[in-house]
């Protein structure tokens, strides 16, 4: 086994003591808690309807096979039952009454038989499920939310990037009166948890007339103080004497912007839009305040509703929160370096 | 590529008008000027506000047209007849979700900062893989809220897989999210669950920052690990852990999505956090009461200043203690 190999190789030292083996528990069981309830979530979210009602679950998704009869119209549910001579045999059951089940052979359907719903065992098969993840964009405005969620995440983490980058700029290769206290103002809005301005933040969004419409969600969050911090401390890095050159060839200070100092932040922007995309993705409180009817719910929204109705339909349910954690779970895949990098030089999250 | 320069240059002659009146140096409060107008409108604008909300009465959302109360609103959050007795109370939900808070920060956090620092404590060890498994423990981090109570109340349910076990192994099944006690301690479990790969990051950093030769030099003389853990580790770490207990204490204060999600802060007032009940008093209920949740927001802030200023007191004293040294 190369990858068991591979898992318990030490750097440098060749026997594994006490200890290690302790700490590769540890993590094991780490791994098992942590990814094993994500593991079944996606797993249950491929089981049919009545596979889910079952109890006690499976791991995988069976359900019931079935089978497709001449003369009837909907495919028939397979049962093994004994035939004449007493061998076990594959059988699709036509009805049911009481105690009484009616079978039918699938080969030849002119040989019934009837037999005690006691003597026939259903016939599982692995089954998935996908009708789950097709059903819901018919059944429900499942692709509005989606897109209402694309539509806020993508829009705020361009606007965060624009607008905290000017101010970054303007933080960073101006000399301006007030330039001190402008970023200790925004540094101090670090401090001001948005829970505790709740009221009065859906006082202002209403009175601009954005209650009930996505930019409602959009503009109160694109200013960020880490946005700004992350950017400022970046652009700093960079040379002054880049915009005295470009200063020379009349170039003005809009373009020295995005022509010069944006192209070459470019790290720190990538950073902050990994993040961006993450808050903007997973807001929930904001939205819950701002849009209230349906046609403007993002997904977090609309997971929170259909979990809210007395009875969930837990198969559409399921599909949907997979749907919603597929994208930070690519972001994760590919991006988490920038991720960890950003966490541990500006410890924010 | 050139829709971008198309953008970009639509601002042009907005800014060569702006230096020609402001100057270059002043044309810096036109580049950080957009920030400030959001920060002021969505920040310092509602601090502002929440004054008035919590000095008013009535249900308008209008500050203006709101009748001043004075501290009224704060006496009906406050006031009991027997401070013994909730139940005497005049909103003894609000004194159940300061309890609830209260509770379920000190033991959330100290619990976090147990296992993230043991995590980062394995993580920082001499193990293959050590990228990969620091991934595993970060992956929750990014779920959002929501999505994280929706997977653990799948588990979670009367016929989920806890219960599956439980039957399998004879026992009676339990319901985890529905009996008071068991689901105080699923939204301890659960909100840990999910943000202990933050905290372990930050942990992990503060480990490899301490110098090497430290612990060369403690093995000369014979230390064992756990003097190296008291001596070395945890004492160089403390400005790390700091950071920790202080940042997961003021995010468990302000505790609510997942709780939100998960068990609807039921049953009863089971599960109601503060900012639960600043969000069902203002925005949830038939009458909104803003005042009253204005209120509630600022003793939650009153809080939340405590804290910090705490921090700063145990940073500086840290810092000191190890001069000291």
């Amino acid at each position: 086994m190369p990858w068991l190999k591979f898992l318990l190789r030490t750097r440098g030292r060749q026997r594994l003591d006490w200890t290690d083996w302790l700490s590769y528990a540890y993590l094991m069981v780490g791994l098992f808690t942590l990814f094993g309830p994500v593991v079944w979530l996606v797993l249950s979210s491929l089981k049919t309807e009545s596979a889910l009602s079952k109890f006690p679950p499976t791991l995988l998704p069976y359900s019931q096979k079935t089978v497709q009869v001449a003369g009837h119209d909907k495919p028939l549910p397979v049962f093994l039952a004994a035939n004449e001579s007493g061998h076990m045999q594959e059988w699709a059951q036509v009805r049911r009454i009481g105690i009484q089940a009616t079978l039918v052979d699938p080969a030849q359907p002119e040989v019934t038989r009837q037999v005690n719903i006691k003597e026939r065992v259903a016939v599982d098969q692995l089954t998935f499920a996908w009708g789950n993840y097709t059903e819901m964009f018919e059944k429900f405005t499942f692709g509005r939310y989606l897109w209402n969620s694309v539509f806020i995440t993508v829009v705020a983490t361009l606007l965060t990037l624009l607008i905290n980058s000017m101010a970054a700029f303007a933080l960073s290769k101006y000399q301006f009166k007030g330039q001190k206290g402008v970023f200790l103002l925004i540094i101090a809005t670090l401090m001001i948890p948005p829970t505790i301005i709740l009221v009065p933040v859906f006082l202002v969004i209403n009175s601009v007339g954005l209650l009930n419409s996505l930019w409602g969600v959009i503009l109160p969050a694109i200013a960020t103080p880490t946005g700004v911090f992350l950017l400022r401390q970046y652009m700093l890095t960079l040379p002054d004497e880049l915009l005295e050159a470009a200063r020379m060839d009349h170039a003005s200070e809009w373009r020295i912007y995005w022509r010069i100092v944006l192209p070459l932040t470019a790290p720190a922007l990538a950073v902050l839009a990994i993040f961006s995309v993450m808050w903007r993705w997973n807001d929930f409180l904001l939205p819950l305040i701002v849009l209230s009817k349906s046609e403007h719910f993002t997904l977090q929204l609309a997971l929170n509703s259909f979990q809210g109705e007395l009875n969930t339909q837990w198969h559409y349910l399921l599909a949907m929160t997979v749907i919603t954690l597929i994208p930070v779970t690519l972001v994760f895949a590919f991006l988490q370096r920038y991720i960890t990098t950003g966490i541990a030089s500006a410890g924010v999250k | 590529m050139r829709l971008l320069a198309l953008f970009f240059n639509l601002f042009e002659p907005l800014f060569r008008l702006g230096q020609k009146w402001l100057g270059l140096s002043r044309l810096g409060w036109l580049f950080v000027g957009p920030n400030l107008v959001v920060f002021g409108l969505f920040t310092f604008l509602p601090i502002v506000i929440n004054f008035i909300y919590a000095t008013t009465g009535g249900v308008q959302l209008m500050p203006l047209e709101r009748p001043f109360t004075g501290a009224e609103n704060f006496v009906t959050l406050f006031e009991c007849q027997d401070y013994l007795d909730l139940r005497t109370c005049r909103k003894d939900v609000f004194w159940r979700a300061m309890g609830n808070t209260l509770q379920f920060s000190i033991l959330q956090v100290g619990l976090m900062v147990f296992f993230s620092l043991l995590t980062a404590l394995v993580l920082n060890r001499n193990i293959a893989g050590r990228g990969f498994w620091r991934g595993v423990f970060f992956y929750p981090v990014l779920l959002s809220p929501v999505v994280v109570a929706l997977v653990w109340k799948w588990l979670l349910q009367s016929q989920g897989v806890f219960n599956a076990v439980l039957v399998s192994w004879g026992a009676s099944p339990v319901a985890w999210l529905t009996d008071a006690g068991w689901a105080f301690f699923w939204t301890v479990f659960v909100s840990i669950w999910a943000h202990m790969g933050f905290y372990t990051l930050i942990l992990l950093a503060g480990l490899q920052a301490i110098p090497r030769d430290l612990y060369e030099a403690a093995e000369m003389d014979h230390a064992s690990p756990w003097r190296r853990l008291t001596r070395i580790t945890l004492p160089l770490l403390m400005p790390n852990l700091i950071v920790v207990l202080v940042l997961a204490l003021i995010r468990a204060i302000q505790i609510f999505d997942e709780v939100f999600v998960l068990t609807g802060g039921g049953p009863g007032s089971a599960t109601t956090f503060m900012v639960q009940f600043i969000y069902q008093t203002g925005f949830a209920e038939q009458i909104h009461l803003y005042g009253l949740a204005a209120a509630a927001s600022l003793a939650l802030a009153a809080g939340l200043i405590l804290l910090t200023l705490a921090q700063l007191r145990l940073t500086r004293a840290s810092e000191a203690g190890r001069r000291e040294r």
